[in-house]
């Protein structure tokens, strides 16, 4: 790893050190409490009744034979539903339990609770619901030209004013699909509801935002929300798939009514129709560039398929809009970017998050103008980089690092992999033995790409942090607090170095996230560090003001290994003293600086907080005749601003990689009529150890000013750019054009 | 749901007499993955994994019998070298776990399509042996499934080991997957070479509604080879043969490829399994 400015770790367990997980060891000891773990005495079992259908009216439900089965407890249907019918995070659209209708395939109809799971799905199954089947609308296209628009969102940005000719001397045009991807996260949808004495319910649940859940969820029962109390169970991962509500209603529903502890655990298949998925999208572009490749407009028209209800559409547009044309400076931008609605799965947020999708079109034009002006694909986009003081098609000032340039670079000057060994793990098909040698060619591909990083469009973004300094067991001790969802990618382990760095004290708690603390924002947009990070940093700062002030001459003085420390390195007092039996406790609502909205006309508008960037070069082996891709290497470059762990910054990166890399050669929800194909990990395939290669990471840490020690979102770049890198190298081997992702077999083959 | 544990393999096939519902298990790769996803509710599971019998193997005449209770491991590490086809369709089995644990036995009562042993089986000629109260049967297994999982085995009937020729041709087997590993086949193909016999076997897997022979291929290339001189294949051979062995396929459109991309698919593994079996006796890499 290239770090190019390393500020002194001066902080044993700090940031800037590769502080150890306190849930590392567990987890690959397999010893890690997850959310579908939980267990309280005498609890019942949930179980989901769903629609076979993606349309239907709903013309009767008889749960008669389901309550007569032994061991069953309750049968809820949406009339059971005590407070509001429907639930969204933004827009309130999706029903907690059918209501006349159903919209898609796997659609919640029916709960039931019983004392033993397999009790459960068999009371299940034995609900008659009458279906009068519809057909079903699956076609975007057709879904916009029946007016069933979720959000357009334009982008227009004329170099000249009143300049609206889009001409140029060289003209490429292409139209791009990208499939629907899954967030496959391994642990799936549960939690536990315990029915309270105060006629509230505890919920543990796996989530990523525990207060938007709250607020739903209350909203549902018709409780006022400080009876819905939340706490974190323990996540197998997010990636966007646990911002909407799954099982907490159903399962807080069921606990209300059975006064007992009520569990829920999707199995795998369930899954697939338990959360939204990434957008599947068809984008058509239209590039206008001088003979030597200077970029002069760019007009486009993206089409997102949000399926049957709004989820996170209206922003995942915007993102898809306003990023449209990659971290490029473009002098006329022409984008028209739509969700619509269907009756195919509800898709909503996924890392990434509308940034992928147009990445795989903008980049695959940038290939394609290359060779149509003679140009190698890094000198093009380094001919039309992005620097500090560009201007986005949004009209905003890039205020920041933008060094996209150099991240070429620095991916293209890192030396190539050797040829294969010969090993048959390293050939195209694995050990399976297709091939030893026959057919295969090895192709090189770039990509960048640009993420926003935080909530956009004038959105109130904030994040609280509760920080407790005091004395136990004879040792100053830290306790940090905040409703910040750990998903797996270590926030828990962020917070804690940050307040051993800015409080001096080594021991940190972090206690589990829960809503008896304010919110924290969603474990999203690649902004939990730079906004819980930041709250954490601001409420240990507020602590520190609190302390030093009991002593006087606080601008002088330092918190240093448990002591006060003047300038000279002098110890003024110890913590352990200053404090004796006091509690010194802050809590702090933090913001980033605000945003605005966009013009919904233009598109025009300061809109975003920080923009993030991250290049890959990937190296494949294709087999040309079979269509079999082996993934050779994969270097990468990312502008991480501040690594607060580098650890878990590379991790970050790679497994961020890894999940680009199966939406180019194998991630993809089926879709055929409304209704899934695949709804497993037999046939929905994530990349294993043999498909996923050795990665050369290169960081930067270019510290943004604005942001907590300068750090950079940077968990949803490598998935952006990883997928046309990949597929950029199996169009260099095979000479295909290559136009959709995942690329399948059939595509280079026939 | 009664579970029933035999202690050997004359109570084994009595308790499958009594209960002609109990569905056995051995490995349980496949069984259990039905039973959690509620797709199987069999009234008795039949627990095979107490019946040493099935776990030996040796020789028996000209053949090479094998119990089916052998695990995907254990061909991979005891009998590569007399089994070389169906070890390299071993090796394509899951993962390192599931090797661990799944056996041909359990491969062949499935009868899926998709089963990685069913080609090398076939290609090689082997037999089934199929056993009850009643008495004991040898089955080709090209005679041995008869549609979508579904075979010549009667209720009452276990299956207690595959037999294959003592001494093996030149053997290839070859699998077309969507990722690198732990997949479930597109398409795979197993050739057998038999020089002593100047015969060909074939196996084509998941391209069809079971798993198929390529018999005009298999006559086509007999006739064709140069046996005599050990020559090299002509190209208008080999690309014929993978011609036919597409043709033989019966492939559908589904969610791991299409027909089309099948047929093109099994001609190329075709074609290269042909030179590697011609030009490498031995086998296996």
């Amino acid at each position: 790893m290239t770090v190019s400015t390393v500020a002194p770790a001066t902080v044993e367990g700090g940031v800037g050190t590769s502080a150890r997980r306190p849930d590392g060891i567990l987890k690959v000891a397999g010893e890690f409490a997850y959310s579908s773990d939980l267990w309280a005495d005498e609890m019942l079992w949930g179980a989901t009744v769903r629609s076979p259908h993606p349309s239907a009216e709903i013309r009767a439900i008889d749960i008669t034979a389901a309550v007569a089965l032994p061991g069953v407890y309750a049968v809820l249907t949406a009339a059971d539903v005590p407070g509001a019918r429907h639930y969204g995070l933004e827009v309130v659209d999706q029903p907690v339990l059918a209501i006349d209708e159903v919209r898609y395939e796997g659609e919640p109809v029916a709960i039931v609770a019983a004392d033993h799971p397999e009790t459960a799905r068999r009371a299940a199954a034995r609900i008659t619901v009458e279906y009068a089947v519809r057909a079903p609308v699956t076609d975007p296209e057709d879904a916009l030209s029946r007016g069933d628009l979720v959000r357009h969102v334009p982008v227009r940005r004329f170099a000249s004013a009143g300049g609206t000719a889009l001409t140029a001397d060289v003209v490429v045009t292409g139209t791009y699909e990208v499939g629907m991807q899954d967030q496959a996260f391994l642990g799936p949808e549960s939690g536990l509801a315990v029915p309270a004495e105060d006629g509230g319910i505890d919920l543990f649940v796996a989530t990523q935002w525990l207060h938007v859940d709250q607020k739903q969820v209350a909203a549902c029962l018709g409780l006022p929300a400080e009876k819905v109390r939340l706490s974190l169970a323990g996540v197998g991962g997010a990636f966007g798939a646990r911002e909407d509500l799954s099982m907490q209603v159903h399962a807080s529903l069921l606990a209300l009514h059975t006064g007992k502890p009520v569990k829920m655990v999707y199995g795998r298949e369930e899954s697939f129709f338990g959360h939204v998925h990434r957008h599947p999208a068809r984008l058509s572009y239209e590039h206008g560039a001088t003979r030597d490749g200077k970029l002069l407009y760019v007009k486009a028209r993206i089409v997102l398929d949000g399926g049957a209800y709004t989820s996170s559409t209206p922003a995942v547009v915007a993102n898809a809009a306003t990023l449209g044309v990659g971290p490029y400076d473009v002098p006329t931008v022409v984008v028209e970017a739509y969700g619509v609605y269907t009756n195919n799965p509800p898709c909503g947020a996924m890392r990434g998050f509308g940034a992928v999708q147009a990445c795989f079109a903008y980049e695959s034009q940038m290939d394609k103008l290359a060779a149509e002006v003679g140009l190698d694909p890094v000198e093009l986009r380094r001919r039309n980089a992005m620097t500090t003081g560009s201007v986005m098609p949004t009209g905003q000032l890039v205020h920041g690092p933008a060094p996209v340039a150099d991240l070429l670079a620095l991916v293209r000057d890192r030396p190539l992999p050797p040829a294969a060994t010969g090993d048959p793990r390293e050939r195209p098909g694995g050990v399976a033995n297709t091939t030893r040698g026959e057919g295969v060619v090895r192709g090189v591909g770039y990509a960048i790409g640009i993420k926003n990083v935080c909530f956009s469009e004038g959105f109130d973004d904030f994040a609280t942090a509760r920080v407790r300094l005091s004395v136990v067991g004879g040792e100053p001790a830290v306790l940090v607090h905040t409703a910040a969802a750990e998903v797996g990618q270590g926030l828990v382990t962020v917070q804690a170095q940050i307040a051993r760095t800015e409080l001096g004290v080594t021991k940190v708690t972090v206690a589990t996230a829960d809503t008896s603390v304010g919110s924290a924002g969603s474990s999203s947009a690649s902004r939990q560090t730079y906004m819980t990070g930041g709250a954490v940093r601001a409420a240990c700062q507020a602590v520190k003001a609190t302390v030093l002030a009991r002593v006087g001459r606080a601008g002088e003085l330092a918190l240093v290994d448990g002591k006060v420390v003047a300038s000279d390195g002098a110890v003024v007092a110890s913590l352990v003293d200053l404090l004796g039996n006091d509690v010194v406790e802050e809590t702090v609502e933090w913001r980033h600086k605000p945003t605005r909205p966009l013009d919904p006309v233009t598109g025009q508008g300061d809109a975003h907080v920080q923009y993030a960037f991250a290049a890959h070069r990937a190296v494949v082996d294709v087999d040309t005749e079979l269509g079999l891709v082996r993934v050779v290497e994969i270097a990468t470059a990312q502008d991480v601003g501040k690594a607060v762990n580098p650890q878990a910054v590379v991790g970050q990166i790679q497994g961020g990689t890894a999940q680009g890399l199966g939406l180019a050669v194998m991630e993809e929800v089926q879709v055929v009529d409304g209704v899934i194909r695949n709804p497993s990990f037999t046939d929905y395939l994530i990349p294993t150890i043999l498909d996923m290669p050795p990665m050369a990471v290169d960081v930067l840490e270019m510290g943004d000013p604005d942001a907590p020690y300068g750090l950079r979102g940077v968990g949803e770049p490598p998935t952006i750019s990883s997928t046309p890198a990949v597929v950029a190298a199996i169009r260099a081997a095979t000479g295909r054009p290559l136009t959709r992702v995942p690329v399948r077999p059939e595509h280079i083959a026939l | 749901m009664e579970f029933l544990q035999p202690a050997d393999w004359a109570e084994a096939l009595a308790v499958k007499a009594a209960h002609p519902d109990a569905l056995p298990i051995a490995g349980g790769t496949d069984v259990m993955v039905d039973l959690n996803f509620d797709r199987a509710r069999p009234g008795a599971l039949l627990d095979l994994t107490r019946v040493t019998d099935l776990t030996d193997w040796g020789t028996d005449g000209d053949w090479l019998r094998v119990g089916a209770g052998v695990t995907y491991r254990r061909l991979i590490d005891e009998l590569a070298g007399r089994v070389p086809g169906l070890a390299l369709a071993s090796r394509t089995v899951g993962s390192p776990q599931i090797r661990n644990r799944g056996t041909v036995g359990g491969n062949l009562g499935s009868a899926s399509p998709a089963g990685d042993a069913h080609p090398a089986l076939l290609a090689a000629g082997a037999l089934v042996e199929l056993a009850s109260v009643r008495g004991t049967r040898r089955v080709p297994v090209t005679e041995y499934f008869t549609g979508p999982k579904r075979s010549v085995r009667t209720p009452d009937e276990l299956i207690a080991a595959f037999l294959v020729p003592a001494r093996p041709g030149a053997e290839q087997f070859a699998k077309v997957g969507t990722r690198n590993a732990m997949v479930i086949a597109v398409c795979s193909f197993a050739l057998s070479l038999d020089a002593a016999t100047r015969t060909v076997g074939t196996g084509i897997g998941s391209a069809g509604p079971t798993p198929l022979r390529a018999t005009e291929a298999e006559a086509f290339l007999a006739a064709e080879l140069p046996w005599e001189t050990r020559g090299a294949v002509p190209e208008s051979v080999a690309a014929r043969f993978g011609e036919l062995v597409g043709s033989a396929a019966r492939p559908i459109d589904d969610v791991r490829g299409s027909a089309d991309y099948r047929r093109h698919a099994l001609a190329v593994l075709a074609r290269r399994a042909l030179a590697w079996a011609w030009t490498d006796p031995g086998g296996a890499v």
